[in-house]
């Protein structure tokens, strides 16, 4: 069977911000002060990895070992600096709940909005309106501003969106650690039914119980290198044990 | 690969109009007048003008006939380039929140701020059609011509957007730089005199802004019905396609690296 997501060697390489010139004075002023130096740093270093259909991934790692960069690279919002990244299918980003919103429309406006954001037809939003009001509880709401709600609110709504449609690939950015646990307990249940229904998805979590209880597969991140992957236990066993002297070191360049 | 574009594109139309309605909600929410703004605003500003270079400079004797329509189809068009390309500028940084999460094309914010600049220029109208009224001025049958020059007007303004918001995302400095650069323009473009009657070197300075073009094209058509002027058009489509060019060119060549630096 051919992999829906193919990673192939891929590298992030980003300029540090550490001199970052916003304005001709900056730049030229740097440019006086002995050059312009960019302090090169991998997100992400020579990684390869093959996601087949119906799988559920997890991607594990401590803060800032380019599990964010590696769906953001998946969903096409960063071209890899090198490799190449294969996708045979729609991609559904949930990667920071209710980036299309617009804080000032109302969430009937915002519905349509995101929607179109995602790639989603008016037509299609209007048909499936009800079933993502229901979803999201907030039929009481509709017309209310969106800077008038709770975080929580507001990701509800946004999640309601993201799933309506059945997507091939699923993108899921530690989505689930926002709102109550029964709302948490809804989303589960939506993504297993999706699951059902052949997408596959991707989880990034810092509960590895929610790893362990939810995917098949396993990668686990280290500094922007690919440690290990493989089946969750194998996986997830290994990272409990894993102290941080253990950590592999980041690729720099300059 | 052309064929490819459009089909990203043509995936992609409901978001641009559903974030042109955005705009026009949001420009006039919780203001009484509401859209009527899109014709007072206009009316009220050329009215300013009138009456500053009418009375106080008295560049009104200097021969132009029907001073007022003269006026506001200049102010109109010269508006129009000023919103679209100040707002297409700052559009891809402004919705870098998004763009650092979902992959859209990011051309669709510059486009789509044009476009919107296209509406309320076309709501404006009416603003044109109350001073022929007013001023008795008939309307030649040249008139519907006008869209020509404003459609490459907008080809043009969509140009330079597209490069303003490229440049925009790595330096910020061009936004000072193009607000300065755009009142130098409100008095090169002969919006309130008329450039026949002034030195030769200004004359020859004129003709090379392209603003200038349009804006006489768009007169020759509404209000001394000449209709289109072949070789006017030649220029106007010229700097329309050379502006296009450029602003792709330079938009598709850095976009992937826009992520990076927002």
């Amino acid at each position: 069977m051919e992999p829906i997501i193919s990673v192939d060697h891929v590298s992030m390489r980003f300029n540090l911000a550490k001199e970052k010139h916003e304005s001709l004075k900056e730049y030229f002023v740097a440019l006086l002060h002995g050059g312009i130096r960019f302090d090169e740093f991998y997100a992400l270093n020579d990684v390869s990895l093959d996601i087949m259909p119906g799988d559920f991934y997890g991607l594990i790692g401590l803060n800032g070992s380019g599990k964010s960069t590696l769906l953001k690279t998946i969903a096409g919002v960063y071209k890899p600096s090198s490799g190449k990244v294969t996708v045979r299918g729609t991609i559904a980003p949930l990667i920071e709940l209710g980036a299309g919103f617009d804080m000032d429309l109302t969430a009937r406006e915002n519905i349509y909005l995101n929607g179109t954001v995602l790639g989603y037809t008016p037509k299609y939003i209007a048909s499936r309106f009800d079933e993502i009001v229901d979803f999201s509880e907030l039929k009481d709401f509709l017309d209310v501003p969106l800077k008038n709600f709770s975080s929580g609110m507001v990701a509800r709504l946004a999640f309601a969106v993201a799933t309506i449609t059945k997507p091939d690939i699923l993108i899921a950015d530690e989505i689930l650690s926002v709102g109550d646990f029964l709302f948490q307990q809804k989303c589960e249940k939506r993504m297993a039914e999706l699951m059902s229904g052949g997408t596959t998805v991707i989880l990034v979590s810092h509960s590895i119980e929610q790893i362990e209880r939810m995917c098949n597969k396993v990668a686990w991140l280290d500094h922007g290198n690919l440690r290990r992957q493989g089946e969750t236990l194998d996986v997830t066993r290994e990272y409990r044990h894993f102290e941080k002297k253990d950590a592999m070191p980041a690729k720099k360049g300059g | 690969m052309v064929k490819n574009s459009f089909q990203a594109f043509w995936k992609y139309r409901y978001l641009l109009q559903n974030l042109i309605t955005r705009d026009f909600k949001l420009k006039y929410r919780r203001s009484v007048l509401g859209v009527a703004w899109s014709v007072l605003n206009p009316l009220l500003t050329c009215l300013v003008m009138w009456a500053v270079f009418g009375s106080l400079f008295n560049a009104r004797g200097s021969g132009i006939e029907n001073f007022p329509a003269f006026l506001i189809i200049g102010q109109l068009m010269f508006s129009f380039f000023r919103e679209s390309t100040t707002m297409a500028m700052e559009s891809v940084l402004k919705n870098a929140p998004l763009l650092r999460k979902v992959y859209i094309p990011k051309y669709i914010f510059p486009l789509e701020k044009v476009c919107f600049a296209l509406v309320n220029c076309f709501f404006s109208l009416i603003a044109l059609v109350l001073v022929l009224l007013v001023t008795w001025t008939p309307i030649s049958v040249t008139a519907p011509l006008a869209v020509v020059p404003m459609l490459l007007l907008f080809a043009f303004s969509l140009g330079i957007g597209l490069l303003l918001s490229a440049m925009y995302v790595f330096v910020r400095d061009i936004m000072h730089i193009w607000e300065v650069f755009c009142t130098l323009l409100v008095y090169g473009s002969a919006i309130f005199y008329d450039p026949a009657q002034m030195e030769g070197w200004v004359q020859m300075v004129i003709k090379f802004n392209p603003i200038y073009h349009y804006i006489t094209a768009v007169r020759e058509c509404v209000l001394w019905g000449i209709g289109l002027d072949p070789w006017r058009l030649v220029i106007c489509a010229g700097c329309s396609l050379l502006s296009l060019g450029v602003g792709v060119m330079v938009f598709k060549a850095n976009q992937d690296k826009f992520v990076l630096y927002m």
